[in-house]
């Protein structure tokens, strides 16, 4: 396996070929905020939070979908991307209703958390203040769209961990939403297998375990990352 | 089928040809003001006058002035008539023998004619787009056969980088350099994708190409498909383009039962098929990677690049992908060679582009003009200036992607870099007049809306910040707003445009960003407070995705 060198904030990296520059710099115990990332699953580069300023590019990069490469200089923490990390963040709390102190998830919401690391204290735009559904039509879980921040997680191990296919993105631009099949109720789905993954990936409140009190609100990632080393690494075979 | 059947297809169908040609618009502008039924009753009365023999009455595409259809051309008199009625066809049958019918008249001597400069148009409103025949008499598929015959891949992309064409979906990007790419690339299947999902609001070039002349927009592919070494093309088409959509199936239909598609293309080992895929009303699929999506059948999200679609496109292979403009040119290139293509237009733009010139302007249409040409003879020569008692304030490239440049720089050349100097973009070639009746806060926020409304949802930046700025924008319009909303308008358009995933995203704050630099002063007017906030630092531009 071929082997690259690299500059993260100014310290070298070595890492294999084909590593993505946020596994790299994690490695290197460099912190790139991330939202839409999850281990174990593919990324999809929607959440803009990992950009970083590559030496010689005019353009930013997201770090979880872009490839390590021979003598790149990268920068994860400057000025302009904390200014726009923060308003990132900013945008996320007034497209829906996140109120984290009325919130399941308060104290185990990485947005929540993601504002406090990031220094975003106050949103200076306009709340959207959207009419949006809580399903609770699940025996098991509820989904509430108030909460979801669209980083198709839940989206991503339905179809690829579990493979059950029953979540997907509905709409468009502010108007999408996640559904379970053909946007219809969770409760009624005939391919949800019951099996929860997509309420382990989320990030904030809007997957929850019916019945959950906030303190109860812990997601368990080990379990997606040991399935999917289990298949990827052929770890049933030991 | 060899060189010997297209060139006798071609010998019959000249030597077919009748002394009289009154040729009828009908591409979908002309059609909705019933062109249809004035090609109808134009043959009746041809038919009743006993000259069948001496009067061909051909259906072709577009005549170009959009704002005067139906438009009727009589050859070899060149007579144009304009806003023809089904009614008028009569006596635009009896002038045929020199009379003078009492039919509005058009001037073909006129510069919105004389100043165009045919390439991709040479066959719009010659041919019969719905005959194969009649775009093979117009030296037609004969550049593939030469291709096929003559000339190695290489030699073909060799002939592309000579010619300097560079993509005309926007972005500008060396077309040799993008087939040379593909053409290296390693895989066993490789695709060619024809981009037809025009969508820029005012633009209909696209549009007018594959309704008026659909065969060489897929010989132009086939070509492209020889060049890389593909065997299957797509042509993605928006829905809304119904007649463009007919027109093609009916060409490829055409194309495959003649043999220059299909197996075994001229006798030679080239295989070539082409399908449609019918877009569903999405803007953003014009964005390749989300285009390269929904052709798989999968939601039209863009995808992070790279990897390019020249590296790993449709299934993940190698993919050539093109818009139509570029595909058209293609055959005349090889036709007459790259060094003749590069002797048009200026040292970085070569050739000719296409503009769908509409709004607030005396001649509305179809026009193609060599790159270089100043926006002042197309605006004021060829469109003839604002309609009576109106003055000209500032003229929109490049739809939602691009900008307004104000009169004052009605002088700049139109090509690539200097349209991105002023702070637009070349675009897909809509070109949209405005006169002094328009408020620039009206147009930011009506292109705002449209991209708010065409966002896909995906990345952050685009979803939730042309939300905020759409915001932003009608309150100013309101009348509430304060220097300090001007202040965070700024800022999120500096954020929009350099976080965004796709090109959709990342160059949807231009229309914002261009009328605040010229037309500062409107934004101005329209606040609570007046006072002029301090004006943030310019932004570097960058090119729209193709």
């Amino acid at each position: 396996m071929a082997v690259r060198t690299l500059t993260i904030d100014n310290k070298q990296v070595s890492a294999e070929e084909g590593t993505t520059l946020l596994s790299a710099a994690r490695d290197a115990g460099i912190t790139i905020p991330t939202l839409c990332h999850l281990e174990g699953i593919y990324d999809v580069g929607a959440c803009r939070m990992c950009l970083v300023e590559l030496a010689g590019s005019p353009k930013l990069l997201p770090a979880c979908t872009t490839l390590v490469a021979e003598g790149m200089d990268v920068r994860t923490d400057s000025e302009r991307l904390r200014k726009y990390r923060r308003i990132i963040l900013e945008l996320l709390f007034a497209e829906r209703n996140h109120v984290c102190a009325a919130c399941v998830s308060n104290g185990h919401c990485e947005l929540q958390t993601m504002a406090y690391t990031q220094g975003m204290d106050h949103v200076r735009f306009e709340y959207q203040w959207p009419a949006l559904h809580v399903d609770l039509t699940h025996a098991r879980f509820g989904m509430d769209h108030n909460r979801c921040i669209l980083c198709t997680r839940c989206v991503r191990v339905c179809w690829h961990i579990e493979g059950a296919g029953t979540k997907n993105v509905s709409g468009r631009g502010t108007h999408s939403r996640i559904i379970s099949d053909l946007n219809q109720p969770w409760g009624g789905s005939e391919t949800c297998t019951a099996c929860g993954k997509c309420v382990e990936a989320c990030p904030t409140g809007a997957l929850f375990r019916r019945g959950a009190t906030a303190g109860e609100m812990e997601r368990d990632r080990t379990r997606l990352e040991f399935l999917v080393n289990a298949r990827e690494k052929k770890q049933w075979n030991v | 089928m060899d060189l010997k059947d297209l060139l006798a297809l071609k010998d019959k169908e000249l030597s077919a040809r009748k002394p009289i040609c009154i040729r009828c618009c009908t591409a979908a502008g002309c059609l909705s003001s019933r062109g249809e039924a004035v090609k109808e009753r134009l043959e009746r009365a041809v038919y009743d006058a006993g000259l069948a023999e001496q009067v061909e009455v051909r259906g072709v595409g577009c005549l170009r002035l959009c704002c005067q259809g139906p438009l009727v051309q009589v050859d070899p008199a060149n007579i144009m008539y304009e806003k023809v009625t089904p009614e008028e066809a009569g006596a635009i049958v009896d002038a045929l023998n020199g009379a003078t019918a009492k039919v509005s008249r058009g001037d073909p001597q006129h510069p919105f004619f004389t100043k165009q400069h045919s390439i991709v148009l040479a066959n719009s409103g010659v041919v019969d787009p719905n005959r194969i025949e009649s775009y093979i008499a117009a030296e037609g598929y004969q550049a593939l056969h030469q291709v096929l015959h003559e000339m190695t891949p290489k030699a073909v992309v060799d002939e592309l980088l000579t010619s300097g064409l560079r993509g005309r979906g926007g972005a500008g990007y060396p077309t040799g350099l993008k087939w040379a790419t593909v053409q290296k690339a390693a895989g066993a299947k490789k695709y060619v994708v024809c981009n037809a999902d025009e969508g820029d609001p005012g633009a209909f070039m696209d549009r007018s190409v594959l309704e008026s002349d659909p065969h060489s927009v897929l010989e132009g592919m086939a070509i492209g498909a020889y060049a890389v070494g593909a065997d299957q093309g797509f042509v993605y088409v928006r829905a809304e383009y119904p007649l463009a959509i007919a027109r093609l199936q009916t060409a490829i239909s055409q194309a495959r039962k003649l043999g220059v598609l299909g197996s075994a293309v001229f006798e030679s080992p080239f295989h070539f098929n082409v399908d449609l895929r019918i877009g569903a009303g999405a803007f953003v699929c014009g964005e390749e990677t989300a285009l390269m999506a929904s052709v798989e059948g999968k939601r039209g999200t863009p995808r992070p690049r790279p990897p390019f679609p020249a590296e790993s496109g449709l299934w993940n292979s190698p993919t050539l992908i093109n818009n139509v403009e570029t595909f058209a040119n293609v055959p005349a290139i090889l036709r007459r060679g790259g060094a003749w293509f590069a002797g048009i237009g200026t040292e970085r733009s070569k050739g000719t582009k296409v503009f769908a010139l509409a709004g607030k302007i005396r001649n509305t249409g179809l026009i193609e003009v060599p790159m270089g040409t100043p926006m002042r003879t197309i605006v004021e020569e060829m469109g003839g200036g604002a309609p009576e008692g109106a003055t000209i304030k500032a003229v929109q490239t490049g739809g939602p992607s691009g900008g307004c440049i104000p009169a004052q720089h009605l002088d700049t050349p139109v090509d690539y870099e200097s349209l991105t100097k002023l702070g637009s973009i070349m675009g897909s070639g809509g070109m949209i007049v405005m006169d002094d009746s328009t408020r620039m806060v009206d147009v930011a926020r009506f292109f705002m809306e449209f991209c708010m409304d065409e966002s896909c949802g995906k990345c952050i930046p685009c979803r939730t910040g042309t939300v905020q700025i759409h915001g932003l924008l009608a309150k100013v319009l309101a009348g509430k707003g304060t220097s300090r909303d001007l202040t965070q308008l700024e800022e999120l358009c500096d954020f929009v445009k350099n976080t965004s995933l796709c090109g959709l995203g990342q160059t949807a704050p231009n229309p914002v960003l261009s009328t605040l630099r010229f037309f500062r002063k409107e934004y101005d007017e329209l606040l609570l407070d007046g006072a002029r906030p301090v004006p943030s630092e310019p932004v570097a531009e960058k090119p729209r995705a193709t």
